[in-house]
């Protein structure tokens, strides 16, 4: 260090150039956006906070997240049956993910929906033998169950890959090493395997998270009302189609934005022992 | 019978239509260090693994400490053994690996303690305790809370020897531990296994390191095709080989 180099250093117009036009237009957008009545921001301000967007809000985030929990369990449960040794499960897990991931996620809600039409009630008994318990499928599946399932199942389906290309990348001589220890495969799958596969899961899976944010919107063919439901609701009847929309985009890409960083931590925990090389 | 760390009687071992072990016989006394050499492919590796029920045998019989591996005996009948007794067995016995196989996600005193604790139920502080010993048993006090990617080959192989360890094992298994290491770095972790074997640990050794076996060794063993082609005395093996197979190999690696 005792004698620094000093060069010229590379000289790079092009960016420079490319930097200016991103800023001229930034400069037209933000000037139009406040200058411009028809963004109407007093409505948006009005409606950010009105109790039918906030419920509607509301029931996004309880979606999003019980749909996500019941994707991610049953995508790991479907990942470790498709990885199994047993043809049988491996085989029934392929054709779940088959099926789930074959069809509209539209038609899966409106075919939950619609179940009480092909069984109009549930009974829990012996299969084939007597029933202990029986029930109007229409009481049971109410719009919001019947979102849940449509959301949450075919979630599981998309998970499920994601989850098994996870454990697949985990050096097998991990699991030898375990397994010479003496550990159960339950133990290794748990406490070994999947520790790993999780720095491989976890950006997909938040790619999921936020598509599944606006996927909730769909629920409105259940007639189950989210917060795409509430502001649409609002401008059938006042006509601020616009204001409206901002409304919704202002939410969406906050949760998205808490959603990141959320994700930024998780990935951090995750690469532990890997990062610091 | 019982005197016997390991016994193999004709142990057969196939991959589909190929036969990696075509008969093997051996016998390993308790205190005893075995060390096993061959080129590459001659199954080494899979013997190993058979011993510590990574593998199931095909044909003929192989005991540790007087048990059946794989199975269980009553009367005249074998049944195979359950995944549950499977793993208690292994507990019983240490196996290093030529790549370490640390897991990653865990510190070097964390890869220690995690089988006491999560197989054995060990409470955490006396496992920690334990592995803080082995730790500073194999020359590695002051890395006890380094990840693995921060250590060298050589220190990566001295945790995962502890981590045998901490199981107290009554063999150790060693799958040409010193061969993925730079050459500065492999004393190191002989001389741990010097001290094991000094201690009166049971072990067998695939290496090619012949000094060691020469040294440390109480028997030597040469593999080629899936047989033993020769035993005997490491100096008399590595002095005056019987057979042409191990004279070609001997002057290969010496
Ligand atoms: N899981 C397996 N499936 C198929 N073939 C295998 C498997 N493991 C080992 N083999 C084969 O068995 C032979 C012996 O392998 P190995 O025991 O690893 O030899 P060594 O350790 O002496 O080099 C090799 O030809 C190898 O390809
Ligand atoms: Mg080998």
């Amino acid at each position: 260090m005792s004698n620094p180099i000093k060069a010229v250093p590379v000289r790079h117009p092009g960016r420079w150039l490319a930097g200016a036009v991103i800023l001229v237009l930034a400069a037209m957008l933000a000037h139009s956006l406040v200058t411009n009545e028809n963004f109407h921001w007093d409505v948006v301000g009005k409606y950010l906070t009105a109790s039918n967007v906030l419920n509607g809000l509301k029931n996004t985030l309880i979606l999003t997240v019980l749909s996500m929990a019941i994707g991610i369990v049953g995508g790991i449960l479907l990942a470790v049956m498709r990885l199994s040794a047993n043809p049988l499960l491996s085989w029934t897990a392929a054709a779940y993910i088959w099926l789930f991931r074959g069809t509209p996620v539209i038609t899966q809600l409106l075919f939950w929906f619609f179940l009480a039409a092909l069984y109009p009630r549930l009974g829990l008994g012996i299969p084939f033998g007597p029933t202990f318990l029986s029930v109007d499928t229409n009481s049971l599946i109410a719009p919001f169950t019947a979102a849940l399932l449509g959301l949450g199942l075919n979630e599981a389906a998309y998970m499920a890959e994601i989850v098994r290309g996870g454990i697949l990348s985990v050096d097998h001589g991990q699991t030898e090493a375990a397994e010479a220890l003496g550990m159960s495969r339950a133990k290794i799958l748990r406490r070994i395997v999947l520790p790993q596969a999780m720095r491989v899961i976890i950006p997909p899976t938040g790619n999921e998270t936020i598509s599944m944010l606006k996927t909730t919107s769909l629920v409105i063919v259940i007639a189950y009302f989210e917060l795409m439901t509430a502001v649409q609701q609002i401008y059938s009847r006042n006509f601020q189609t616009i204001p409206l929309l901002i409304v919704a985009a202002i939410w969406y890409l906050l949760l998205t934005s808490i959603l990141t960083v959320v994700q930024g931590r998780i990935e951090k925990h995750f690469a532990r022992g890997v990062a610091t090389r | 019978m019982t005197e016997l760390m390991v016994k193999a009687e004709g142990v057969h071992k196939s991959f589909g239509r190929t036969e990696v072990l075509k008969g093997i016989d051996l016998e390993v006394r308790p205190g005893e260090v075995m060390c096993v050499i061959g080129p590459s492919g001659s199954g080494k590796s899979t013997l190993l693994r058979c011993v510590n029920h990574l593998e199931k045998i095909n044909a003929g019989r192989l005991w540790v400490d007087g048990e059946l591996v794989g199975y269980t005996q009553k009367g005249d009948k074998l049944y195979e053994l359950r995944d549950r007794e499977v793993a208690r067995k292994r507990q019983e016995i240490g196996m290093v690996f030529q790549r370490f196989n640390l897991f990653p996600h865990m510190t070097a005193v964390e890869n220690v303690m995690e089988a006491p604790v999560q197989v054995k139920r060990e409470s955490r502080a006396e496992a920690r305790d334990h592995a803080m010993r082995l730790l500073t048993q194999v020359g590695l006090a002051d890395k006890t809370g380094s990840y693995p990617s921060q250590l060298s080959g050589g220190q990566q192989q001295r945790v995962a020897i502890a981590r045998a360890l901490a199981m107290r094992p009554k063999l150790m298994l060693f799958d040409e531990p010193t061969s993925a290491l730079d050459p500065e770095l492999v004393g190191d972790v002989l001389a741990v296994m010097r001290q094991l074997a000094a201690d009166g640990m049971t072990m067998v050794v695939v290496t090619h390191e012949m000094g060691f076996a020469r040294e440390v060794g109480d028997s030597l063993v040469f593999m080629d095709g899936g047989v033993v082609v020769e035993q005997g005395s490491p100096r008399e093996v590595i002095a005056a080989p019987q057979h042409e197979r191990t004279r070609s190999f001997l002057a290969k690696v010496l």
